[in-house]
């Protein structure tokens, strides 16, 4: 007797109903996987261990990368909205006869700025959102590493922000004329990844942050995005800031990348105040090794506190 | 009992000895569970029966890892909650009543198989997995349909849907009924206990406060109350527990002398005409007589038939009144599940939560949909 029909025999003596067609067919999906017992099914090899987190990142990315298509009205806002951000700046440096190149600033900042509301509100917030909305616990009580869950969003909230990033990097250019002078395309794109992966990495660590602050994490990251646009010189250079622009190239991935960027993108533009791209690379490639360490460290204890004191699983705490 | 699939299962299924659980609280701190001893053995569908607060549902929360025991050891197929947290989870799954988890903006097939990536399945296989389950648990018309235009009772099938993905050994339900309607619960318990039969071996732990459920699909249930389990045993040996005689309902075509004519037959305690009834089934439109018959033991009834045969009348139905898992929780407790003082203190991690009303930030989704 095949393992289907002994399973369909078992439920037919059991007195299991549905086998007779008047409900759905359940057998082959109720029987699932051949499996010799719950202690071998436990036991994972490390193979299986390291796919269980690479689909894991791939799954928590999905809805992120499906609701681009799901909701254009959103596109359209994402992108119009910084877009007239970036021009009120724009004619405001005109206006002030700003040297040429303050307009690509401004330009290239605005693009930034994608990615650091990303960071910000569907980095740092989402785990207490997630809580909130009853996934934590399950992402908690599935098999995968929850840093697999973060690199996820990250990855998902990449793909939507940069459509954004570049909608507005393409536009404000044509628009306004903005021309680059670039010597290093090489090293322009590195730290455009670096920086990426540095902000993204901040994220995850504010992610583990946020949800043990429960919900200030709201008012948190209110806090944290115009202070972060300010001394980041997301609209001017932040040498202009002297010591507070040097404190912010220390901690904030977004100055310190947006600064490398422009010292690479407007290269004719002369010195600036600040490190030079090569330096700022490296304190990029730093901190994203900080953050991620942070965030895994965090993540964990998060984890063991939340399970001591109960914050996994009551949403109000 | 257990078949291939099953192997060689030597441990418990669940063994949890002497948990406690105590919130920290202001003024005080809160005892959800103070001292559980509970054994489930591999293949038993077992029920946790008590009213809110009760701790039912800290009792799962530790079992599925999500929350430590103050102190005491829990074990799921010999795997420590607390530090063989991997093992478990790769084991076994979980869905709560009223589970709202996902994100709306996606269809039902994508979130399940969102949630097929999580528990270890690949990609072409979480697809294929996530096909069959939808059409085994009855959504095939709705595999396209975004989550948050489900209803109530489909959303629970979804959810049951993602609960079977990694095909668990041991299934935790928390109130999987609640707030759905009778049709909805019905088609909920029969999910159950198909995907059980379906493979020996596959256990369920089942909390609720819904006696007729646990009645009906519980092979042993623990009664538990303020944090204790009262009484653990199978649904008939809990009844037998406050059963003290036998109780029928009696309907005859005729008495010639009244219930009373019975009530002298020796190891009858007490005979007397039943409350009238209306509708169909009204026997006084059949013009019959109802008698509630109080025996000292089922015996004596065959004193009563005999009885009836002398007095000339004709027995039209004979039914044998037991008593419900509430007799059972009344006479343990001392009160039932509805009184205002099952919940003296309030029991943190059951079923109480906040309602969010945090702002929504523009160009967000909208809550319903998820935040993505």
């Amino acid at each position: 007797m095949s393992g289907l029909e002994a399973t369909k025999s078992a439920a037919s003596r059991s007195g299991v109903p549905g086998q007779a067609g008047r409900r759905p067919p359940r057998v082959r999906a109720f029987v699932g996987a051949p499996s010799s017992g719950p202690r071998e099914s436990a036991a994972w090899t490390r193979r299986r261990i390291v796919a269980n987190n690479l689909h894991s990142v791939v799954g928590r990315a999905y809805p992120r990368v499906r609701g681009l298509t799901r909701e254009p009205s959103w596109i359209l806002f994402e992108m119009l909205l910084p877009f007239l951000t970036t021009s009120a700046f724009v004619f405001v440096y005109r206006a002030l006869d700003a040297p040429p190149s303050y307009i690509g600033f401004v330009v290239l900042g605005g693009a930034m700025s994608a990615f650091w509301l990303n960071v910000v509100w569907m980095m740092a917030a989402q785990l207490y959102w997630e809580k909130d909305q009853g996934n934590l616990e399950l992402y908690f009580a599935a098999p995968m590493n929850l840093m697999s869950v973060l690199f996820g969003m990250a990855a998902g909230g990449l793909v939507m922000s940069s459509t954004r990033a570049v909608v507005v990097l393409v536009v404000a250019t044509v628009v306004y004329k903005v021309s680059f002078s670039i010597d290093q395309w090489g090293l322009l794109l590195a730290v455009f990844v670096l920086t990426l992966a540095a902000l993204y990495g901040f994220g995850m660590m504010l992610a583990s942050l946020f949800l043990m602050w429960g919900r200030e994490a709201w008012h948190m990251t209110q806090l944290m995005v115009e202070p972060v646009y300010f001394v980041s010189g997301l609209n001017f250079p932040v040498g202009r800031l002297g010591m507070l622009g040097a404190v912010a190239i220390a901690l904030i991935p977004l100055a310190v990348g947006l600064d490398a960027m422009r010292q690479l993108a407007f290269a004719s533009t002369g010195p600036t105040g600040t490190p030079s791209p090569e330096i700022e690379a490296l304190i990029l490639i730093a901190m994203t090794i900080v953050f991620t360490i942070l965030a895994r460290w965090l993540l964990h204890s998060m984890e063991i506190r939340a399970r001591q004191e109960g914050r996994l699983t009551v949403r109000w705490r | 009992m257990l078949g291939s699939k099953a192997g060689s299962i030597e441990a418990p299924a669940i063994d949890a000895r002497g948990i406690t659980r105590v919130y920290k609280a202001k003024p005080n701190d809160v005892v959800a569970l103070a001292g559980v001893d509970l054994e489930v053995a591999p293949g038993e569908f077992f029920g946790l029966l008590g009213p809110n607060g009760a701790g039912k549902t800290t009792l799962i929360k530790i079992l599925t890892t999500l929350l430590l025991p103050s102190s005491g050891t829990a074990r799921i197929f010999g795997f420590d909650v607390a530090t063989e947290t991997k093992q478990i989870r790769r084991i076994m799954n979980m869905v709560a009543g009223g589970e709202q988890s996902g994100y709306g903006i996606l269809q039902a097939r994508e979130q399940l198989w969102m949630f097929s990536q999580f528990y270890g399945l690949g990609v072409k296989e979480g697809w294929q997995r996530v096909d069959d389950l939808i059409d085994a648990v009855g959504l095939s018309e709705q595999r396209h349909q975004r989550v948050s235009t489900l209803s109530t009772g489909q959303r629970q099938k979804m959810n049951f849907a993602r609960g079977l993905l990694n095909d668990p050994w041991v299934f935790f339900l928390d109130e999987p009924t609640l707030g759905l309607d009778v049709a909805a619960a019905r088609a909920v318990r029969e999910l159950i206990t198909d995907w059980r039969a379906a493979v020996p071996g596959r256990t369920v732990l089942l909390t609720t406060h819904y006696m007729a459920e646990a009645d009906e699909l519980c092979e042993r249930i623990a009664i538990v109350d303020r944090g204790r389990i009262l009484a653990i045993g199978t649904p008939a040996e809990l009844k037998r527990r406050v059963q003290h005689e036998s109780v029928f309902r009696l309907e005859v075509d005729r008495l010639a002398g009244g219930p009373s004519a019975l009530a002298r037959l020796p190891g009858v305690v007490s005979a007397a005409a039943a409350a009238g009834r209306t509708g169909e089934d009204d026997p006084a439109a059949r013009q019959t007589v109802v008698i509630n018959l109080v025996l000292a033991e089922d015996a004596a009834l065959a004193g009563v038939v005999a009885a009836l045969g002398g007095l000339d009348a004709r027995i039209v139905a004979l039914t044998k009144s037991e008593p419900s898992l509430e007799d059972v929780f009344v006479e343990l407790v001392g009160r039932g599940f509805d009184d205002d003082e099952a919940e003296p203190t309030r029991t943190v991690g059951d079923d109480e939560a906040e309602p969010s009303s945090e702002p929504h930030e523009a160009g967000q989704p909208e809550p319903d949909e998820g935040l993505l």
